[in-house]
């Protein structure tokens, strides 16, 4: 099937250069996908989604009949990245991520980047992610944010910045690792030669990280995922994480504190748990703690973390730095605490609590994106040019009551890359959200997460709005 | 393991094998139909009987016609016992323990689901029955063969074989029973074609035709109660189905057999040792229906033994 007619449009292209000769790391992709006849490619992608259905890699479609599960839309159409490109990226979130654990160190000990200036102290104080409760907390080798996932994105000049930080408890990963298989399994030819490198050791590397955060009394490390339950939308990705790992995937109702320990009620008793990776937030984690009205946590599951009894990743409090206000200073932590200059650019951000900032964003709504801080997933977020007046309105009010709660940054012209859309290829953008894993030293899954977005025009790649995602190639 | 995990791994495997009997017993009627064209009226109301939701059916259908019937056991969400109720179940459960069982065993299973719950299932099973409800038997033997080769012969497994050998221990009585309710043309037929043909059909629900046939020959009463309730090696016997169960109960806990230290224990050994020292003319003797009553609450209290022993530790 051929790219003819494919147009850039003026936009940043990963596979294709703008006058429409493919990128070199893409030359041969394009080749093998142009000698594949068009009833052959759609037949391939159906059994693609037909493998995705099967492996039950699904999300509900609420007030629907039970049958009416959908698979993540996935295409075909993978995300290359050359080996020198990835490079840089790789140092770039190595970099970041060891300032932002220095950071969130340093924001529940003796906060001396506050104290040097650096950081202003109400913009720590009044980050949502902040918990007074984990003030003096030692994790394990003072690693707090153990798994990360970063949002990246390109601009029209081919610019990669960095968009956000998910610190909290970043999900997509099982997508990245089946995405792959799914390729593997529906085109194993175009994968001949390329030298891409594997994604498939992550739950590996993953366990060796839990085992290597767990508390100095373990001998035989017991590590187990805690989920919601089965009703959370990423509980596929809970379950298939502690099957790859062969752990235990436990529910706070399977959890209770004996004897100083966090313990799971097994066939054959109590038996003690050394790590959690808990896909739960902070405030679920522990009532009588955190949220005292929360049913899903272990009571005094905190006391048992603060003698050292237990390791949770990522450690609680850790949001801290997910606040997209905090996000703008992380250039300046990574000059303060490591006294480098960032490899990654952030995205230039006004911050709407400065009130400099905030006339120019309120004069300028028509061509900046507006976030709430502390919200995800493409909630809470204005996309000035696209919005309608009364969108633009409503948000400038908002802004004006709660500037603190809102940061705007020029409207990027993301790259796009050919997707397959009815039976051609159209260009749509996307993002890169690579995984990093933080044990003894940073490790950065050479691949992520490319989500797309599917709609035409769309600059919103979020899978609960419309979103897609390809598999991404790194190569050797 | 985790409690909540065995029981949901118990409860798989039993919805599975439930699923399977459930199209088992509407193929004795559906081979039935065939061979006493003819010869006798078909009959419908002896599968709901032996089902367990006879008096739900009655309050929601108005006869036990075959398209009726196949509904009530097939697809009717509202009957727990269904098909699609049983693999649905069987497919949550395997949900909440996916990190658990194998890939492909979860795939399988998944695969049932959409099978079943596809939009033209009801038609097909309509049209062309004998073909529909074989599809479900291969993919529960699909499901059990891939367990068997892709999982781990540890605790999990052993929970779900326990689950298996009890239900269809049930299971196994409850065909049984479909003769107790399949009316004979008169009295005086016993042991004419029609009864003969009968029995036939229950053996033959079972996969247990050519095995009765090498070990007993010709159609009996009496060999086909011996081979269904006592035959040691058929795999759906009574007795080979408790001896398993009581096998991975054992392998579960490490205690020696003979000997208890749970309720589950002490309820299953009890009941094996009874059907040890049974045999089928006893049996005729005190009435089979009644037997068969009395067995099926017995497997209801070596249940609630399980369920108390593993699954509600507080």
């Amino acid at each position: 099937m051929k790219f003819d007619g494919y147009s850039t449009d003026g936009f940043h292209d990963e596979l294709f250069f703008k006058d429409g000769t493919p990128r070199p790391e893409a030359r041969a992709l394009v080749e093998r996908i142009e000698a594949l006849s068009e009833g052959e490619l759609a037949r391939r992608h159906q059994a693609a989604e037909r493998a995705l259905l099967r492996m039950g890699i699904t999300f509900n479609v609420y007030g629907e009949e039970p049958s009416s599960e959908r698979i993540f839309p996935f295409d075909i159409i993978p995300r290359i990245v050359p080996s020198d490109e990835w490079a840089l990226i790789e140092r770039g979130l190595q970099q970041r991520i060891r300032a932002l654990n220095h950071f969130i160190d340093d924001v529940y000990h003796a906060q001396r980047i506050v104290a040097d200036g650096v950081v202003p102290a109400e913009v720590v104080a009044s980050s949502q992610g902040f918990r007074s409760q984990c003030v003096g907390l030692d994790p394990p080798g003072g690693i707090w944010c153990h798994i990360t996932g970063t949002d990246l994105v390109r601009d029209r000049d081919g610019t990669i910045y960095v968009l956000e930080d998910n610190l909290r408890c970043p999900s997509g990963v099982s997508y990245v690792l089946e995405n792959r298989a799914v390729m593997k399994q529906t085109f194993p030819k175009v994968f001949e030669g390329l030298a891409v490198r594997p994604v498939g050791d992550y739950p590996g590397r993953l366990l060796r990280m839990l085992e290597e955060v767990a508390p100095r009394r373990a001998g035989q490390v017991s590590v187990a995922v805690l989920t919601p339950g089965v009703y959370n939308a990423a509980y596929f990705e809970h379950s298939f994480l502690a099957q790859q790992m062969g752990v235990e995937l436990v529910e706070g109702r399977d959890l209770v504190v004996a004897d100083g320990l966090l313990r799971m009620r097994t066939t054959h008793g109590l038996e003690p748990i050394d790590v959690l990776y808990r896909r739960i937030d902070d405030d679920f984690l522990d009532p009588t703690c955190f949220r005292p009205d929360s049913a899903l946590g272990v009571p005094g599951l905190m006391d048992v973390y603060r003698a050292g009894g237990l390791t949770l990743v990522n450690a609680p409090g850790t949001g801290v730095a997910d606040d997209k206000v905090v996000y703008a200073y992380v250039p300046e932590m990574i000059r303060y605490y490591l006294d480098e200059e960032a490899i990654l650019p952030n995205v230039p951000t006004y911050l709407c609590w400065r009130e400099s900032d905030r006339r120019y964003v309120l004069d300028h709504l028509d061509q900046l994106v507006v976030k709430a801080a502390n919200e995800s997933g493409g909630y809470g977020m204005l996309i000035g040019p696209h919005a309608s007046d009364a969108e633009r309105q409503d948000f400038a009010t908002r802004i004006t009551a709660d500037p603190r709660n809102y940061i705007a940054q020029p409207t990027l012209a993301l790259s796009r890359m050919p997707t397959r859309v009815d039976n051609g290829f159209e260009g749509r953008h996307v993002d890169l959200r690579p995984y990093i894993l933080y044990g003894n030293e940073p490790f950065v899954l050479p691949g992520g997460l490319t989500r797309v977005a599917l709609r035409k025009g769309s600059l919103v790649v979020n899978s609960s709005q419309g979103g897609g995602s390809k598999d991404t190639w790194v190569l050797g | 393991m985790l409690s909540r995990v065995a029981e949901s791994v118990y409860w798989m495997s039993r919805s599975i094998e439930r699923a399977e009997n459930v199209a088992r017993v509407v193929g004795v009627n559906l081979k039935l139909e065939i061979d006493l064209s003819g010869l006798a009226q078909e009959q419908w109301d002896p599968m709901v009987q032996v089902s367990g939701g006879h008096s739900d059916f009655q309050k929601r259908y108005d006869a036990a016609t075959r398209a009726n019937v196949i509904e009530f056991l097939t697809f009717d969400r509202k009957n727990p016992n269904s098909v699609a109720s049983c693999v649905a179940s069987a497919r949550e459960n395997a949900r909440t323990v996916r990190e658990m069982i194998s890939s492909e065993m979860w795939g399988e299973i998944n695969d049932f689901y959409l099978t079943v719950t596809a939009l033209d299932a009801r038609e097909r099973a309509l049209r062309d029955a004998a073909d529909f409800f074989q599809q479900v038997q291969r993919t529960s033997h699909l499901i059990e063969g891939t367990k068997n080769e892709t999982m781990e012969h540890g605790e999990a497994w052993h929970f779900s074989q326990l689950g298996r050998y009890i239900e269809r221990a049930d299971q196994t009585s409850r065909i049984l029973d479909v003769k107790y309710f399949l009316l004979l043309p008169s009295a005086s037929d016993v042991g004419n074609p029609v009864d003969d043909l009968q029995w036939s059909a229950l053996l033959r629900s079972t996969s247990g035709f050519e095995a009765y046939r090498r070990t007993f020959g010709l159609v009996s009463r009496e060999s086909v109660v011996a081979f269904l309730l006592f035959d040691r090696q058929f795999p759906r016997s009574v007795h080979h189905c408790v001896a398993r169960a009581q096998t991975s109960l054992h392998a579960v806990t490490g205690t020696p057999l003979r000997r208890f230290q749970n309720q589950a224990e002490q309820q299953l050994g009890r009941l094996v040792s009874e059907l040890d020292y049974s045999d089928a003319s006893e049996v005729i003797g005190r009435g089979l229906h009644e037997f068969i009553d009395g067995l099926q609450g017995r497997f209801n209290q070596v249940g609630d033994a399980i369920t108390a022993s593993f699954f509600s530790l507080t």
